[in-house]
């Protein structure tokens, strides 16, 4: 963004360049991943199971007492299916990785290249996503037949609900590349990245729908972005929402995107200085 | 009993090799908290809700949990390192190295590699074990805690037996790397009880994917609720795991093209 504004001049064909830079790394991504399909069942087999298994606890006790906080077992399984899809769309680069681009030395390559390195990642995951998409679909409607969601979206539900899904995306990649960069500090990310985890579990959406957290929960999870990239797609879809509320959360997802964009270019500015202090 | 000395030697050297490391005994310590964080509160949560799941109570479940990290911690430990070796070794060819020397080659390529610090994980399980021991109301007797450990090992030889069946499958299909989440991801679900599951997952978790019999079963033991069906369908599925994984793996070796190939 500020790189396209040094250089008024050549904005058009800048802009040109970057869809043609992200059109042509996702496409090369869905080939590269449709050629290891196993793989990506299996990845897709792993990531369809966690939520299957919060699904059967809380449904069992749903259906046990009618419901819980409001949500009927129809609705958790709503609420976790529509968490697959999200899921699909909400992985992205992870410290892990960037761990094993500084203990390999990769970063001197990323380096080289005219534009910054996040497009890259970014391009590929999203890339990838059409493949697990495609992957997804016939495990959604096993799930579907299986769990009987209650699911009764409106027009105005399905089109927050797609820009939602990528927003969570970004949001997400953002989250996970800024702590990424820390590994230029530590090779030690492991940990961080596991505490991020432990509280985009709770406060996010992903192990339950945050209305089943106690309240005091609820409100610091409003405050928090992790909201933006797991529960707030589900709700969306799933709940009743009026349309205040959707307009507003995609409002609130773009702030955070913004706000996460500008961090990350901060820490990437003192991050490359530092790396090259350590490589001489 | 020279497998269990060659076993031992392997290990050793594993040892003594991370013993080096040792800030990795704190970053473990800290994994091993989170984790430990995330599942207690997840049973906080769910009896926030409900008194019972299943007919387990908070505690009996609170021991289940347990079980699970103290077999994860052992998985994690000594059988997963090997097998992502191995798998490595297959798509490299460098398997070669492996399959020269003049000793079992399952034998060998399950113990060449182990990680000590997981063993973290696998006290704090027990920790947990004990401490919901003290708290649960059935009365525990002496011959549960014999019960639990006969079939705790059983447990870990199941995992053990699926993890080389699925890293056998790299003898096939030669990029897995999702074989490690397929793997944590099936291993989520032993922090609930078994029965919960629908009827097509419960059977699947029994016995295509050994989680009901390694995980469930022990902690049944230890809540002094195992009935004696279960304890001898366990130990006759862990027989035909043990014979069945070998097989598999002596299958998938002929098909290993190696790297001169």
């Amino acid at each position: 963004m500020s790189v396209a504004a040094r250089t008024p001049v050549r904005e058009e064909g800048r802009l040109r360049s970057y869809l043609d830079f992200y059109a042509t790394t996702m496409r090369t991504a869905v080939q590269a991943n449709f050629q290891y399909r196993a793989d990506t069942f299996l990845y897709m087999t792993g990531t369809i199971i966690e939520p299957v298994v919060y699904l059967v606890v809380w449904s069992t006790v749903a259906r046990a007492q009618g419901d819980v906080a409001g949500i009927t077992a129809g609705g958790f399984a709503a609420y976790y299916i529509a968490w697959t899809l999200v899921r699909q769309f909400n992985l992205a680069f992870t410290p892990y990785g960037w761990e094993w681009r500084i203990r390999e030395g990769r970063v001197s390559a990323n380096l080289l290249r005219p534009i910054h390195p996040i497009h890259y990642d970014i391009a590929e995951f999203a890339g990838w996503k059409f493949v697990n998409v495609v992957v997804w679909i016939p495990v959604a409607v096993v799930l579907v037949l299986i769990f009987e969601p209650a699911l009764h979206p409106g027009l105005e539900d399905v089109l927050t609900f797609v820009p939602a899904l990528w927003g969570a995306f970004l949001l997400r990649s953002l989250n996970l590349w800024t702590l990424g960069l820390v590994s230029f500090w530590t090779t030690r990310t492991a940990p961080l990245f596991e505490l991020y985890i432990l509280l985009e579990l709770l406060l996010s959406g992903r192990l339950v729908p945050l209305q089943v957290m106690p309240g005091w929960a609820e409100t610091i999870a409003a405050v928090l972005p992790f909201k933006w990239t797991f529960g707030f797609p589900i709700e969306a879809l799933v709940y009743d929402l009026p349309v205040s509320e959707l307009v507003g959360g995609l409002a609130i997802q773009t702030a955070w995107i913004v706000g996460m964009w500008t961090l990350m270019s901060v820490v990437w500015r003192r991050a490359v200085r530092r790396y090259s202090a350590v490589g001489n | 009993m020279g497998a269990l000395r060659i076993a031992l030697l392997y290990w050793r050297v594993a040892a003594l090799n991370e013993l080096q490391y040792r800030a990795n005994f704190f970053i473990q310590l800290v994994q091993a908290a989170i984790g430990f964080g995330t599942g207690v509160a997840v049973i906080l949560l769910v009896f926030s809700h409900t008194n019972e799941l299943n007919g387990w109570d908070a505690y009996e479940l609170l021991a289940l949990f347990g079980v699970q990290m103290l077999l994860g911690g052992v998985v994690h430990s000594a059988v997963q390192p090997a097998m992502q070796k191995m798998m490595d070794d297959v798509r490299e060819g460098t398997l070669d190295y492996v399959l020269t020397k003049p000793l079992d080659a399952q034998l060998l390529v399950s113990v060449r590699e182990a990680r000590v610090w997981r063993l973290v994980d696998a006290l704090g399980g027990l920790t947990i074990i004990v401490y919901a021991l003290t708290q649960v109301e059935r009365a525990v007797g002496l011959e549960d805690v014999a019960g639990f450990l006969v079939m705790i090992v059983l447990g870990a030889a199941m995992l053990y037996c699926f993890w080389l069946v699925l890293a056998t499958m790299s003898f096939w299909v030669v990029r897995i790397w999702a074989v490690n989440d397929l793997f944590e991801g099936l291993y989520q679900t032993g922090r609930w009880p078994i029965g919960i599951y629908p009827g097509w997952l419960r059977y699947g978790l029994t016995f295509l994917v050994p989680i009901g019999f390694a995980v469930t079963v022990p902690a049944e033991a230890v809540t002094a609720r195992l009935d004696w069906d279960a304890a001898v369908g366990a130990a006759a599925f862990a027989l035909v795991a043990i014979v069945l994984s070998r097989a598999v793996f002596r299958r998938g070796l002929k098909s290993y093209s190696g790297a001169s190939a």
